[in-house]
């Protein structure tokens, strides 16, 4: 797989500006996937230097998100069948962590969603946060997951459902008692958030 | 909330979802959608709480995304690509 094409200057440089220009996106893809900031991060670096090396395969003018999501999302994939032992311990800790919290405050909210993302199937999460945040359209979505559009589809509309039933009725609490209202927090906060943007 | 409304409103969120996935993705003529027959108060207010429920879901999903989109690039990023550079332009071996 040696492509021996004389690498353009400028079009090197053209390429970097615009993947140094993606490394915020990047990191909070990362950071959504992995839950644990620093393991993001190791990611995200690791996605920029793989898209570096494969900037020959890259067509200039075609879409360097989604190129650069893909990446990020296949290397976190090949990473989780490493460690899949970890990413289990994680999910206990983030349990537990979610059952601990009751302050209804509103910054609490937003780390309720945090944990509650954690608790769903990566599948669902990634769909989710590709869709709802990240800014891609249902297909490109599907391009990055490697999947059918319309499993996409069904997989953001069962990752809504999953985090309103968490926030809501509090699914994640084995005891029985509220573990707090973490729904109402992030409702609390709606007609603020949802203004004009 | 009113614990006996649970079910109501996920049946409505469903229906809310396909709708608006099948909006976001081909952009189909909005126009061709019929609009249920009008409803009784309380299964309005119903889908109305729900819809709510997951506009507040989505708006804190992307604030969850933009406050690390707005974080300061860690420094580590950019002296990744410094060292690409360093082993010139053709890029290192593997």
């Amino acid at each position: 797989m040696i492509q021996r094409t004389t690498p353009d200057a400028a079009s090197e440089a053209d390429f970097k500006l615009e993947l140094v220009a993606l490394i915020p996106q990047l990191r909070a893809f990362a950071r959504t996937l992995c839950g644990d900031a620093a393991a993001a991060d190791d990611l995200a670096q690791d996605t920029v230097l793989k898209a570096w090396d494969a900037r020959a395969s890259f067509q200039m003018g075609t879409n360097m998100k989604a190129w650069t999501f893909m990446i990020l999302r296949n290397q976190f994939y090949s990473e989780k069948r490493r460690s899949w032992r970890q990413t289990q311990l994680d999910q206990e800790a983030a349990e537990r962590t979610l059952v601990a919290v009751d302050d209804p405050g509103s910054p609490v909210a937003l780390d309720e969603l945090r944990l509650a993302m954690q608790m769903l199937p990566s599948e669902q999460r990634e769909a989710l946060i590709l869709v709802g945040a990240g800014g891609f359209a249902y297909e490109e979505a599907a391009d990055i997951c490697g999947c059918a559009v319309g499993t996409v589809k069904s997989r953001v509309s069962r990752a809504r459902r999953a985090l309103q039933n968490i926030l809501t009725m509090g699914a994640y609490d084995r005891d029985g008692a509220p573990a707090g209202d973490a729904m109402g927090a992030i409702l609390a906060d709606a007609e603020r958030l949802s203004g004009p943007r | 909330m009113e614990p006996d409304e649970g079910e109501g409103v996920l049946c409505a969120v469903e229906q809310d979802d396909e709708k608006d996935a099948g909006d976001r993705a081909s952009s189909p003529d909005m126009t061709q959608t019929p609009r249920p027959a009008p409803r009784s108060v309380d299964q309005d207010a119903a889908v109305d709480e729900a819809r709510l429920r997951q506009q507040a879901i989505g708006v804190r999903l992307r604030q969850m995304f933009d406050e690390v989109v707005n974080e300061p690039i860690p420094d580590d990023f950019l002296a990744i690509l410094r060292r690409a550079d360093d082993k010139g332009p053709s890029g290192g071996p593997s």
